[in-house]
């Protein structure tokens, strides 16, 4: 099992572990309800430094990227990031991540931990069909990962790395001293929980200061520590899909609600032709999101079944008590046949310990920010 | 501290033992365990359990812990302030957190479960 550079900040603060993608990851300090609460109320920081980074560079890096994944990498301008996938043929989910642009010839990507090595390999096997001019390393190693997320984060984050970072727009980045390759910062607006929030990338070397530092200018703010419990419960509110559990090799991004990183114009990528067909006869699978309206909680493997399409059923694939709303949600992968997605608001139920519990079909997210200004 | 006046279990259940009555709780540890109670589900009074039955579920945020019951008996009165205040569970797991008081079979308790002592023992084995 592996640790991450932050380990001994974790035990210090009290965190309990548990086992993530080959890490002993911090599951709680306090406790996921408080934490939860500080992040939409305040802020909160992870430790998320299990995540992969692969940097994929040369002059091929861009044609590369823009066949091997959905989005369009031609749009994104140095400094700037977005959403994407990595897809079998069958236009289903290898791995979703974010691609970071530093420079025309030079992208970020970052990934799901579990499912780096096969990543890694894909690119690789990717790679070496290409002509030359195209490096890819793995820099999991080098980089940790810490996330600032909450009301309150820009004003932290600012004080801590520098003012430009609360003037970041979402999906933007800077760098600390962009000339030199090593021991500098990326500090991206972007998140997993619904709220607005950070995510800086930092040499091993500096993340336990940065930590320090993060933890001694939020404390009047109200900033804690917050574990993965917090972090699936926050992107469960904000209708966030984890990757492994709600997305798979068996799930589209059509499927999944994702059609928007799907960008049909910018020529061909890998499982194009798989969505096109896709687009053209209908899912017969849809994610979608329900609340539980009975009393109990509908949990990962538990079967949702739509009331007046008894056809329509499928396993929730994410199920948890959502603490912003004060009820049971979930996500569930529902085969509806040829009728269609049930609509938002229809009647369903699922079944816990032999007891069906009423439910209802809403649309994602369960929640969404209050907005301010901008 | 673990209160001397009741029985254990290894499941970090304690069972407290009044006039052919018994009163089924979880201990601090298992709540500890559990982390942030959100919904306790609870059999309906007068229903009859054997003795390590199933009898009802304690949901966390996080997981699910079946409730067993250690010894025969019918529900004689559940918790119902559990039912808008499930975090008692972890704020009082000895006393207002208390589960379901069960009226005993003839057989009385098992001899299998543990005194206080005993039960602190095992957690620090």
């Amino acid at each position: 099992m592996q640790r991450t550079v932050l380990y001994g900040r974790h035990v210090e603060s009290g965190a309990r572990f548990g086992p993530f993608a080959g890490y002993e990851m911090p599951i709680q300090y306090e406790g996921v309800l408080a934490e939860h609460r500080a992040v939409r109320e305040r802020a909160g920081m992870f430790d998320v430094s299990h995540m992969g980074e692969i940097r994929v560079r040369g002059p091929r890096a861009l044609p590369f990227l823009q066949r091997l994944t959905p989005n369009d990498v031609a749009a994104l301008v140095p400094f700037r990031a977005h959403y994407s996938a990595l897809l079998t043929e069958r236009g289903t989910f290898i791995d979703d991540l974010l691609v970071y642009c530093l420079d025309p010839e030079d992208y970020l990507l970052v990934v799901n931990a579990a499912s780096k090595e096969r990543d890694l390999e894909l690119l690789r096997r990717a790679a070496a069909a290409e002509a030359d001019g195209l490096r890819i390393d793995d820099q999991s190693d080098e980089t940790a990962l810490i996330a600032v997320q909450g009301p309150r984060a820009a004003g932290i984050v600012a004080d801590v790395v520098g003012a430009a970072a609360a003037e970041l727009r979402y999906y933007s980045f800077l760098r600390d001293h962009p000339a030199e390759d090593q021991d500098q910062l990326l500090v991206s607006r972007t998140g997993y929980t619904g709220e607005d929030g950070f995510e800086i990338y930092t040499p091993p070397e500096r993340a336990e200061d940065l930590w320090a530092e993060f933890l001694e200018r939020g404390r009047d703010v109200g900033l804690v520590p917050a574990g993965l419990g917090a972090r699936d419960t926050l992107r469960l509110e904000a209708g966030m899909m984890l990757c492994g559990q709600d997305i798979d090799e068996e799930t589209t991004p059509l499927e999944a609600g994702l059609s928007w990183i799907v960008k049909w114009k910018k020529g061909d990528f890998v499982g194009r032709d798989a969505l096109a067909r896709q687009r053209e006869t209908g899912c017969r699978h849809r994610l979608v999101g329900f609340e539980v309206e009975g009393r109990g909680i509908a949990r990962h493997g538990h079967r949702l079944t739509v009331r007046d399409a008894p056809d329509c059923s499928g396993p929730v694939t994410s199920g948890a008590f959502a603490p912003t709303l004060g009820r049971a949600v979930g996500i569930a992968r529902l085969d509806c046949g040829d009728g269609g997605p049930p609509a938002p608001g229809g009647a369903a139920s699922v079944t816990v310990r032999g007891r069906e519990i009423d439910c209802r079909i809403v649309k994602l997210p369960f929640y969404r920010r209050p907005r301010e200004g901008v | 501290m673990i209160p001397d006046d009741r029985l254990y279990t290894a499941q970090h259940e304690w069972l407290k033992v009044e006039d052919g009555e018994a009163v089924l709780g979880i201990t601090d540890f298992a709540q500890q365990e559990l982390g942030d109670v959100v919904f306790v589900e609870l059999p309906a009074p007068g229903q009859e359990f054997a003795a390590g039955s199933e009898i009802g579920a304690i949901e966390s945020v996080k997981a699910v812990a079946e409730i067993y019951t250690p010894v025969a008996g019918s529900i004689k009165a559940v918790n119902d302030g559990l039912e808008d205040a499930p975090e008692v569970v972890n704020e009082d797991p000895y006393g207002e957190g208390w589960l379901v008081r069960l009226r005993l079979g003839e057989e009385g308790p098992p001899d299998d479960l543990m005194t206080a002592a005993a039960y602190e023992a095992q957690l620090a084995g």
